[in-house]
Order: structure tokens, then sequence, then C-alpha cells
């Protein structure tokens, strides 16, 4: 492959990110990547979005005493390799949220730790390709006793969630691949300080009950030792819940649906193979009471090789 | 030792996962503080009660109640008969009505209010020019829908249910202890009993009264949820014949009974200028002008479209506690100028405050925040004094009386509330420092005095008269509730919350005044 200098990789990020704005949960586990045993990839990440329109219920509208509402994260995530067919991975997020118009503050704080496993019982040759099929669970814990019942400028629901995943990954020799992933997503009952709210009726009790959520992802493009470079179709949708009523604040246990496209990008630099770049932005195109966001976001993840004898300096097996 | 590690790793992440999922599996419903409480059984029958001294009545006997049929006529042994069908096939749904209304239909209907002021409590969406529709009374099924059940309309809605009910039961008792008609259960013992017994006189039903009352009186005030309402009544009065509690005559005396003395109650609301509150452009403009006359800097909305303020005339309302001179003279002195150091240096206070919240300063401001959406302030001192008055097993009168007392110390907190801040036209905080950003929903109505503080100074000081043993607890919700609004950028410490419990605690003194005298003490 003929070398890529630096300047051209930021370049093409930047193009890629304006053009096709954006996906946030990527290279971690929700895509067909594993790292090698022992291997250890860790790194920062940061992402920045932003809606001013939203939906009340199905209506879209904006909010003047709102303006734009932004939401800044940076996380910490990591990967290791149990073997090249199980990995553990893990994020831990620092999420601030601002109104840009009206007298309302924003919040910040850490958010939730997710840990997943990330298993793939199933790796054969097929036609020209290689299909893989992995199963991937993993729980959330909120770190601090942040509030939830502020919305839209709480920092999180504030639910322990697991999840199971069972996706599946086509991959062609040349390099062109497809995944799909759907995913059941268990979410706890929070607490809130109020001793009661209205739903769609009265709770007397600080107790919500949180709805789940399902969500299916979709991502083709194409991969080999050096690039990544994929489109991405995330489908979020909440189980049960309530709609926003009219001119009403949201609420943790909204109806909230989204669907995402977006683009993700991905640089091993030539000289240092330990050195990931990773880009991406998502866009929303439909939604029910969530905002409609743009993401854009981008991390540097290091690989560190635990195990005795050297290795190939490329950690992401599946992507030989 | 590295694989070591690596099982230790890996097989730690596997039970902790399947601990978090089974912890979330398992632990889904939830359930309200009333939802299974036991069914009241009243420690003291207060069969006197028809003595105590009502709200607008001008006697018990105002309103006529025919005396019922004796128990051994046919007519009164087919209405036990009716029972008996009920109890002979009775659906899981029947049961659950039963034990629901057993609870109390004070406490009850109380909650109902609560949800539906909750439900109302929402600001109208602005018009494409940028103003702001009313609800229409006329058409409450249009957007926007009425009534918006903010905290004033909410204080008087809660307080005409609340006086409508009390006035009600006053003549109830009266007429149980003239008639002394007994219960179903005490005339046929083969009946089952599904809630305590007791020697109350059954005629006519306190909960067809409670029933009558509270729907008569919420037609004029929630006019769009009459299919809800009048299910919750049909509900509480058969639950009532399925519990062996009442016969028909008894629920069909109440009823009528209970609509009567509503009715009283309707033609006062109708007359209590509360209809006109809203005020008008020219009022609007009037208020600012006068603000600025006085040299001082007058209230904005701080909503964009900049929202008309919230029932300016609100103040005007006809209290129930005392008369309307009584508004004037209960109204404090006036803030510190808007221009005065003292004004600027309690503005630098509250963007300290707001600037660095603490985690407890969040949980106390949403905790009181009781803003849109929520059964506002006086919703949340209803519920704090229901939850109290449930462990006292008061009889349903003395509920009835209490719910009241506390609902008129607060509809008329709300009036020398309303007519101290539109007197004054003092600016919030965020207005006169934009840098101070709230950490809940600023009320589109001036600073001082904070409502919230009015309310919650009568409502403690009426609480710490009805239950003494409570009284320092009350006045440290009190003053938490204030606090609440301070450290939430919403209110100026001194001014407007120190300020706002004193005038509160000053209207909780008339409603303890009106306890001490009503022959219920």
């Amino acid at each position: 492959m003929k070398k890529i200098s630096p300047r051209m990789v930021v370049a093409a990020m930047l193009l890629f990110a304006m053009m096709l704005p954006r996906s946030l949960s990527a290279q971690t586990d929700i895509d067909a990547l594993m790292m090698a045993k022992n291997a250890f990839c860790v790194g920062p990440m940061y992402s920045y979005s932003s809606w001013k329109n939203y939906w009340e219920g199905t209506l879209k509208r904006d909010n003047e005493n709102l303006g734009t509402v932004s939401t800044k994260m940076a996380a910490v995530m990591g990967n290791y390799g149990i073997s090249k067919r199980l990995n553990v991975l893990f994020s831990v997020p620092y999420v601030k949220t601002k109104a840009s118009a009206g007298t309302l503050q924003g919040m910040d704080g850490l958010q939730d730790l997710s840990l997943f496993l990330k298993w793939r019982p199933l790796q054969k040759e097929m036609g020209k390709g290689k299909l893989s099929v992995f199963g991937i669970a993993g729980v959330s814990f909120p770190l601090t006793d942040y509030t939830p019942d502020y919305l839209p400028l709480s920092i999180g629901l504030r639910s322990k969630t697991a999840l199971g995943r069972l996706m599946v990954d086509y991959k062609l020799d040349m390099g062109l691949f497809a995944t799909a992933s759907a995913t059941y997503l268990l979410r706890d009952n929070i607490d809130i300080d109020r001793e009661s709210y209205y739903t769609t009726e009265m709770h007397n009790t600080h107790e919500v009950k949180m709805p789940d959520a399902a969500n299916y992802n979709f991502r083709a493009g194409f991969r080999n030792r050096r690039w990544i470079a994929e489109a991405v179709v995330n489908i979020w949708n909440t189980l049960g819940g309530f709609d926003i009523t009219r001119n009403n604040m949201p609420f943790p246990s909204n109806n909230m649906d989204a669907t995402m496209v977006g683009a993700n990008f991905k640089y091993v630099i030539p000289p240092l193979p330990q050195l990931q770049l990773v880009a991406g932005g998502n866009t929303t195109v439909a939604g029910r009471n969530v905002g409609q966001a743009r993401t854009v976001y981008g991390s540097i993840f290091y690989i560190l090789d635990f195990s005795r004898k050297s290795k190939s300096p490329n950690p992401t097996s599946n992507a030989k | 030792m590295l694989s070591d590690m690596k099982k230790i790793v890996f097989y730690s992440v596997i039970v902790f996962m399947a601990a978090v999922i089974v912890i979330i599996a398992c632990n889904k419903d939830i359930e309200g503080r009333t939802d299974n409480i036991p069914a009241l059984a009243p420690a003291n029958l207060d069969l006197n009660a028809g003595a105590w001294k009502p709200v607008l009545l001008t006697s018990p006997s105002e309103f006529a109640v025919a005396a019922p049929g004796v128990t051994t006529s046919p007519d009164y042994i087919a209405q036990i008969n009716e029972i008996k069908a009920w109890q002979a096939d009775m659906t899981k749904e029947e049961e659950r009505i039963v034990k629901y209304w057993s609870a109390g239909g004070v406490l009850r209907w109380n909650e109902i209010m609560r949800e539906l002021v909750a439900k109302h409590n929402l600001p109208p969406y602005q018009n494409e020019d940028g103003t702001y529709p009313v609800p229409s009374a006329a058409n409450p099924l249009a957007y926007p829908l009425f009534p918006f059940a903010n905290p004033p309309y909410a204080a008087r809605a809660y307080a005409y249910v609340a006086a409508a009910q009390y006035d009600a039961l006053i003549a109830a008792w009266y007429y149980k202890k003239l008639y002394n008609r007994a219960a179903p259960y005490k005339v046929d013992s083969s009946l089952k009993v599904l809630i305590p017994q007791s020697d109350l006189p059954s005629y006519p039903s306190e909960d067809a009264v409670l029933a009558g009352a509270a729907a008569e009186m919420m037609k004029l005030l929630f006019p769009g949820d009459q299919d809800f309402i009048q299910q919750k009544a049909e509900e509480q009065k058969r639950a009532r014949i399925i519990a062996g509690a009442n016969v028909r005559s008894d629920i069909e005396a109440g009823e009528v009974l209970g609509k009567a003395v509503a009715q009283k109650f309707v033609t006062r609301a109708r007359g209590d200028r509360a209809g006109v509150a809203g005020g008008n452009p020219a009022l609007w403009k009037q208020l600012e002008d006068d603000c600025i006359a006085r040299g001082e800097t007058p209230w904005v909305s701080l909503e964009t479209p900049k929202r008309p303020p919230m029932l300016p005339l609100f103040g005007k309302v006809k209290p129930f506690l005392f008369d309307s001179l009584t508004v004037i003279a209960l109204r404090p002195g006036p803030p510190p100028s808007t221009s005065s150091k003292e004004m600027k240096d309690e503005c630098d206070e509250v963007y300290h405050q707001t600037s660095r919240a603490t985690r407890e300063n969040i949980r106390i401001i949403h905790f009181w925040s009781d803003g849109a959406g929520t059964y506002t302030p006086t919703g949340h001192w209803m519920s704090i004094a229901a939850e109290d008055f449930i462990k006292k097993n008061f009889s349903e009168v003395r509920w009835a009386r209490n719910i009241a007392l506390l609902a008129m110390a607060e509809m008329d907190a709300a009036i020398v509330c309303w007519d101290t801040k539109f007197y004054y036209f003092n600016p919030r905080p965020s207005q006169m420092d934009p840098n101070i950003k709230s950490l809940t929903g600023v009320p589109n109505f001036p600073s001082y005095i904070s409502g919230h503080s009015t309310f919650s100074g009568a409502a403690s000081k009426l609480l710490g008269h009805l239950i003494p043993e409570r009284a320092a607890a009350y006045d440290a919700m009190a003053e938490e509730a204030a606090r609440s609004r301070f450290v939430g950028g919403l209110h100026y410490n001194k001014s407007d919350c120190g300020v706002g419990l004193v005038v509160g605690r000053n209207v909780g003194n008339y409603a303890v005044q009106r306890a001490k005298t009503d022959g219920a003490e």
C-alpha cells in the first residue's frame, strides 16, 4: 500500500467528518474487531453532540428557551484480549451539558461505567471472505450520584443496564465488509430526587420504571490492517415509555427512539502501529422524544502488548 | 501468572454481569406510597361533627335530607340483596376499588386532584406571532387545554374541593346523628363486610357525599376531565355497596347532599374574581409603567417569546380565611431597591450559590421544585400532610376538616403572595444578572416574595398546629423549601425567601385561629 502522510490523514478525516456528519458507539462493543490475545488497547475519546430541534412525542419543534443543547463527552475506553476470540471492553465517560439560550444551567460529571464481554464463537471461510459471529454481553452502572431528572440537561439516565447482542460480520478478502447486530437492553428502575411525578398518570414514589430498549446496528465499508472506513446506521428503539406532552419537559422514562446515520474512519499510523486514530460522526434522521442530534467524535488508541513473545504489529486480528 | 490474572478478571466480570442482569430483570414494578395502605379505621368517629363550624353553609341543615326508610321494609331488604349480589360475583377489579377507596375518600380525592393538577400544569405553547393562547373553560379540550393548573390556580382548586367536601361532610354528620340509621352489616349480620366495621350511622353515605361534592366542584375546575372524574365518583359509590358499607339509598342521599353543598361553592367560585386574574395587555403594561414610575427596574419575562405574567390579578381573588383588606394588611414592605447595594449583594449571593451547586443542593432544589408538570407546591404540602394524616387514623370528617384548613391556608397564601408580587413587580435574580443560571425552571412572574416560601410558611404553621409533635419537622421542611429557591437561583435569599416564610406563617396563623374555634378541637 502506498504510504500516506499524516497530513493527508488529518485532511481526509476532517473532510470525512464534514461530508458525513456522524456514530458514537463505534470501534468498541458494536464492531467486528477483536484484540489479539493479551493485547490491551486504551485511549481517550472526545465527542461533541448538539441539537436545536427535537421531537416532542412525534412533533418536531425547537425551543427558544433552550436554544442549542450540547453535550461534550470525554471518555477513556479500553479493550483487552483475553484471547483472540474473547475480549473485555470498558468505557468511562465524563459528560458536560449546556443550553445556549434560556436560564437553565448545564450539568457535568462522571457518568456510567460500561463493561462488555465480546465473544467470537464462530469464524469460517465462506466464498471469497470470512464470516464471523459474535455474542456480546454488557453492563453499565452509574459511577456518581448525578441527577437523571433534569432532561435535557442531565448527564445521563442513571439506570443500571445489561445488554445482550448478537452480531454477524462478513468480510471479503479484498476488504469490503458488512456487519449487522441486534441488541436487547435491560434497564433498571431509577430513583429521582422528587417524591412524585406524572407520566400519563400520577406516581407517588421517587422510583421510576424504565422501559427496556432495543438497538439495531448496520455498518458496511472497507477495512484492512491500516484503514477502516464505514457507513453506519443505528436504530435505537425504547420498548415502552410515554411521549412528552405538549410543551412539557422530557422525562427519563419517555419513549425515546432515534435513527442515526453516520460514518467512522480509522487509521493506523504506519511508523507507529500501536497508535490508532479514530474519527466519526452521525446525524439523527428520525426520532421521538429525543433531540435531533449531530455528533462528531475522535479518539486515539494505544495498544500495549502484554504477551511475552513478540507479536505481530497488527492488533486487530480480524482485520488481517 | 498472567493466565491466572486473566481467569480472575474473566470470571469476576462474568459473575458481576450475571448479578447485574438478575437485579435488573427482577426489580421492575414500582409501588406508590399510598397504593397499599390499610383501610381507614378511625380512632374517633367524631359523632358530633355536625356541630362543627362550616365554611360556607349557614347551618348543617341548610340542605334538607329526607328521613331514610326503615330497615325492615321490603325496599331496604332489596337493597341488602343488591349488596349480596355484588359480593356473590366479585371481580378482581371490584376487589381493587374496594381496597383503594377504603383507605379514605378525602385522601383519594385529594390524590385525584393532585393528579389532575400535575396533568394540567403546563404553560401553553406560543402562537406563530409570539403571543400566547389562553385556555378556554368553554372549550377545555382544544389546545391549550383548560385549565393551565399553575400554582395559584391549583391552590384555589384544592381549596374549593376540600372546603366543599368539608361542609358537605358536616351536613352528612348532622343527618347521620339525626337519623341514626345503622350500617347494613349491623342490620343483616349475614352480610360479608369488606371494610372495618364501625358504629357510624350509614345514612347518608359519607363516601357518596364526598364523591358528589368533588364531582360537582370539579366540573368547574377541570371541565375537560369529566369522564375521568365521573368514573372515579361511580367507582367510589360502587365500592361502598360492594363492601357492604352502604345500601343504595345511603349512597343516593349522600350524593344529592354532596352536590347541593358543592353548588354553593361553585357559585362562590364563579364570583371570586379568579376568572379575570389573567388581566390584559393594558394591565400588564400598567404594572411595568407603575414600577418604572417608582424608580425601580420592572420585572420582565425571561421566556422567549416573552410570556405575559402568570395571573397578575390573582391577588384580588376573594380569600377564605380573611377579607380582602386583610390581604393588603398582610402585604410586606418593599424589597430593597433594584438600584441599591443591598439588592446587588443579594444578587451576588445567588450567583455564588448557583455557580457551585452541591449535589445536596441539587437534591433539595429538585425535591421542592414542584414546577411545570407537577402538582405544584400546594400539592406537595397536601402530599406531606396526607401521608402524616394516614398515620393518625382520623375520621373522614376530620380528614376533610384538616385538608380543608390546609388547602384554604394555601389558597390564601397564594392570594397574599400574588398581591405582593404584582404590587412590587420585582425582577428575578437572572434578570438582574444574566450570568445567574438556574437549576430548575424560572417561574414567569415577579420575584418578591417567593411563592414556595409563602406556601411552605403557611402549610408548616397549620400542620404544626394539627400535629404538634411534627411541628419542628414541618418548620425544617418549610425552611428547606424556601432555601431551595435561593440555591436554585430563582430567588433572593433574605428578601424573597426570608420574607416569604414570614408572610406565609402569618397566613397560616389565620388557619390556626380557625382550627382553634371551629369546634373540632
